[in-house]
């Protein structure tokens, strides 16, 4: 507990007064890493957002429902108009994925954002106001630190009466709530003792314009690369809820947690595609969202500069 | 020294309080409350108001809370509504599948992680290090319970071992402390004891993914970070032979991250053990874990979310003691 | 045949994708036993990389050393990782600025001067911890039994510098290498510990070499003194000289760029136009020309060599001792 709390002081602490700065940007520009990352970013998005133009099929419709046989253990595979074959309920499996890009976008990025507001809402405040608010607040973030994530995802989601997307999704982001406020806290420290920001006092700018125009853009840095780890692990999560049966238990829907959930309790030995593909998926673009998470955090560490 | 244990064990206490206060709110923001939880399928309005006064839900809240507390101080979270046992027994019988997993998956992690960390950094930006940095990405990036399912289904034949539960059928290995691999040590039954080492492999495997990209991690940027230090320098100047500056001086100083990361990822084994245990049927804690949020067992899921909390802080104050030890630095402050 | 020759020595780092950059560009010097020579610079000037060099302390990779390094007779540059790790610490001792960063924070004092005996001297243990605590006990740190079990946290920073020039002086080396030392203390540890500087060197007969930014330092300790500029010298003289009568621009200007007591009120420091970062390379011209108050056309189009017999001196207008002795040394 300790330690995380302090790796997320030194990392506000490190890029205090510093923000994604054109230089920064430079830097990424040339690595590898950050384009990679980049490059896999760009697509899943342009992807979840096309999807339902690119997919062939309608990924809802059980067209061929007729030929799964499960009693016999029959799902079948590749055939002409289904490319990578059908479900467990005869719907194009492609197509599926494809629109599967949108649902997933949508679990990660809803999540992230959900965590992020209430961590900067948090964080903010008590590093702006500091005192006994601060003792309280953080005292609370702590706690919630103390819970090791998954439990502590399963115990908000397990108190949903009947699950679905938007359980799973609060589930996967009050578990990064009190990483982005203990994060932004300790960048808004970092901020309230640099000199640009004693400056400013001293030039008699008020509390809040000090607060909104110097402090919370220069703290910004930190918790966008959070932020972009935070999508990767988000999706991840999400599928571990779906897979251990707290997720949308409609079983139509098309998102690849849930897929591969599904698919990997039940089918591996009739048709493994049904759980890789998806799983596939999932690792790619998380395995974007973290490269391109690592190389901002990595274009942002001071002491890379030279 | 002894003063820092002390002070760093008092420091717990208010984050245990804290955590009791947000299990009883948890339990109160259950569907139904507390007697809906407990009643399960079976809750009728009447049912719950009865229950509620025989539990004493009509009480002020703070008498509940106070009660809440000595009971969870004196071991008495309920019956499960699964198996109708007390839960303290339920995870007394699971606890040592899930040590006995974790231990496994944490020798994996270090035994592989640390050596990998280590020459990755020696031989920055060569091969090895190469393929260490992307498989280490990759493996935060697989799902846990998708990798156990992998690893079943493609390794278990392939390899042949086991690929569920804890011991073959057809032994009858003696039990003693419900360790089953030390049970068979003790007993001198070693054909069971390897049975339950060859159980435990792949589910180890599959647990440790996480934690020994994270050990990999952290050891190659700390010795990297070391190896930049001007006291590494001054060994250099003294004439030193390597080996003696990797043991005393780059070693000593870049595992003192490394122990922090152990101990972090020690208390985040029961949150990969709920997936793993469940895809290899192994009836430990995360087991009955994640049958206790099919079957929607309030009581248990209770109990063993405090469990994971306060293994989490305790292991935390472990590595803080530890470290404290390791690093003189500390010991003073 | 001196202890230490210097001849022609070059440091270039080459880094991927970057153009060479020569940071010694032809350094030579010698020292003779006992004697103290000062390398004088801002910093950027080279003298830092100077002495990694001569103690085979550059990174493996991303620079080239050419020139000689001649140790009593042996050539230091080209000599085998093994060679070079037994002739350091025992023959070759070196001092640095940070004594906090330069002192391994999780090992006691004790274990870090014991492992150079037992090293270099193959003392067992416990002669070596004895010896240590003398060795603490003659570098003036107060009650060194204690000190020995204590980790350099513990320690001030003046005692931790002690320390590490126990550390340094540990097998008695030929020569001593001070880079920066006094950089990081307060000022009143500064003189102490110059002090101890002087009087080890003087009784031990080791060769010193300084370096510096400071011209205070040079003035109390060096017998001969190097400034440095662009990665070569450009003034070489006896300590007195050098003071009385700076003849390169460089030189004087740093000089007249320090307060002086007794110099008239409302007198204006000189200080040096520019910083290192203007830096030209030497060829085709004087790296200084661009900072320099007395520049000529022919310091911009040709480079001046080192010339003279006791006193060195690389400029083509250097600033003649009338004017030295009206603003220099006023």
């Amino acid at each position: 507990m300790k330690s995380k709390k302090d790796k997320l002081d030194d990392l506000a602490a490190a890029s205090a007064g510093r923000s994604l700065s054109g230089e920064a940007f430079r830097r990424m520009a040339r690595s590898p890493v950050a384009i990679t990352g980049a490059v896999i970013t760009g697509l899943f998005v342009l992807l979840a957002i096309f999807a339902p133009l690119i997919a062939p099929k309608d990924p809802y419709e059980r067209s061929m429902q007729g030929s799964v046989q499960l009693g016999k253990g029959i799902i079948p595979g590749p055939m002409p108009g289904y490319p990578l074959g059908v479900d467990d309920f005869g719907r194009d499996l492609l197509s599926r994925l494809l629109v599967g890009a949108q649902q997933t976008l949508v679990v990660g990025v809803m999540a992230t954002l959900i965590g992020l507001a209430a961590g900067i809402l948090i964080g903010g405040t008590a590093g702006a106001v500091g005192g006994w608010v601060d003792t309280v607040l953080m005292r609370f973030v702590d706690v919630l630190l103390s819970v090791p994530s998954l439990l502590l995802a399963i115990s908000v989601a397990a108190l949903a009466a009947k699950p679905n997307q938007w359980t799973v999704i609060i589930a996967v982001s009050i578990v990064t709530v009190p990483v982005f406020a203990r994060l932004l806290r300790g960048a808004m420290l970092a901020q309230r003792s640099s000199d640009h920001v004693l400056a400013a006092t001293s030039l008699g700018v008020k509390r809040r314009t000090i607060v909104l125009r110097h402090m919370l853009p220069n703290a910004l840095g930190p918790v966008i690369v959070q932020a972009t780890l935070t999508l990767a692990t988000s999706i991840i999560e999400a599928a571990s809820l779906s897979f251990l049966g707290l997720g949308d238990p409609d079983p139509s829907r098309a998102e690849w947690g849930l897929m591969l959930g599904n698919a990997s309790s039940k089918f591996l030995d009739i048709r493994p595609e049904l759980a890789y593909y998806p799983a596939i998926a999932i690792i790619i673009v998380a395995l974007g969202f973290t490269l391109l998470g690592e190389s901002m955090r990595e274009a942002l560490d001071p002491k890379n500069r030279r | 020294m002894l003063r820092f244990i002390v002070r760093r064990l008092l420091q717990a206490i208010p984050t245990l309080l804290i955590l009791s206060i947000l299990v009883f709110a948890w339990l109160r923001l259950l569907p139904g409350g507390p007697a809906g939880a407990l009643l399960g399928d079976k809750a009728t309005p009447e049912k719950i108001a009865d229950l509620n006064r025989v539990l004493g839900l009509d009480q002020p809240i703070f008498v509940q809370y106070f009660k809440f507390l000595g009971r969870i101080l004196t071991g008495d979270f309920g019956s499960s509504l699964a198996s109708g046992q007390p839960v303290l027994s339920e995870i007394g019988f699971a606890l040592p599948a899930t040590i006995e997993l974790s231990v496994g998956a944490l020798i994996i992690a270090v035994g592989l992680g640390i050596p990998f960390g280590y020459l990755a950094a020696r031989f920055r930006a060569g091969i090895l290090d190469n393929a260490v940095i992307i498989v280490t990405l990759v493996g935060v990036a697989v799902p846990v319970f998708f990798l156990g399912y992998f690893l079943q289904d493609n390794f278990a034949e392939l390899l042949g071992l086991p690929s569920s539960g804890r011991q073959s059928s057809g032994l009858d290995a003696t039990h003693v402390t419900g360790f089953a691999v030390l049970d068979g040590v003790l007993t001198q039954e070693w054909d069971a004891a390897w049975d339950a080492i060859e159980h435990l492999i792949l589910p180890a495997i599959a647990l440790a993914t996480i934690p020994l990209a994270v050990i990999v991690r952290i050891t190659r940027a700390s010795v990297l970070d070391v190896l930049n230090e001007d006291f590494i320098r001054t060994a250099q100047s003294k004439g030193l032979r390597q080996p003696t500056i990797r043991r005393r001086h780059v070693l000593r100083n870049a595992l003192l991250p490394v122990a922090t990361t152990i101990g972090l990822q020690t208390g985040l084994l029961l949150g990969g053990a709920v997936l793993t245990e469940k895809v290899f049927n192994i009836r430990g804690i995360g087991y009955l874990l994640a049958e206790g949020i099919e079957r929607r067992d309030y009581p248990r899921l209770q109990a063993l979310i405090l469990l994971g909390a306060v293994v989490y802080v305790v292991v935390n104050m472990l590595v803080d003691i530890s470290y404290g030890i390791i690093d003189p630095r500390v010991r003073v402050r | 045949m001196a202890l230490l020759e210097v001849r022609d020595l070059k440091v270039v780092f080459q880094r991927r994708g970057e153009r060479p950059f020569a940071a010694v560009d032809g350094v030579s010097f010698d020292v003779e036993p006992g004697q103290t020579v000062g390398l004088v610079g801002e910093s950027g000037c080279g003298k830092s990389v100077t002495s990694l060099a001569i103690m085979g302390l550059l990174p493996r990779r991303g620079n080239k050393v050419t020139g000689s390094v001649s140790f009593e007779g042996t050539n230091l540059i080209g000599l085998s990782d093994k060679e070079m790790r037994d002739r350091r610490g025992r023959d070759l001792g070196m001092v640095f600025q940070d004594p906090l960063s330069s002192l391994n924070p999780v090992i006691p004092i004790g274990l870090q001067i014991t492992e150079v005996l037992e090293r270099h001297r193959g003392m067992p243990r416990k002669q070596a911890k004895v010896e240590a605590e003398e060795l603490l006990g003659k570098v003036g740190i107060p009650d060194p039994n204690r000190r020995l079990s204590e980790y350099p946290h513990q320690l001030s920073g003046g005692m931790r510098q002690r320390a590490l020039i126990a550390i340094a002086l540990a097998c008695r080396p030929r020569l001593l290498i001070a880079d920066e030392p006094t950089t990081a203390l307060d000022v009143t540890i500064q003189a102490q510990i110059l002090a101890l500087l002087a009087e080890l060197v003087r009784d031990t007969e080791t060769a010193l070499v300084m370096i510096t930014h400071d011209l205070g330092v040079v003035a109390g300790l060096c017998d001969e003194v190097n400034v440095l500029y662009g990665g070569r010298i450009v003034e070489r003289a006896e300590r007195h000289e050098l003071f009385a009568e700076p003849r390169h621009p460089y030189t004087h200007g740093l000089l007249a760029s320090i307060p002086r007591l007794d110099s008239a009120r409302g007198e204006k420091l000189l200080p040096i136009k520019g910083s290192v970062a203007d830096n030209i390379p030497w060829d085709g011209g004087c790296a200084f020309a661009p900072r320099c108050p007395n520049a000529l056309d022919v310091c911009r189009s040709s480079s001046p060599d080192l010339e003279g017999d006791e006193r060195l001196l690389r400029c083509h207008n250097p600033v003649t001792p009338a004017v030295a002795a009206g603003e220099g040394t006023r």
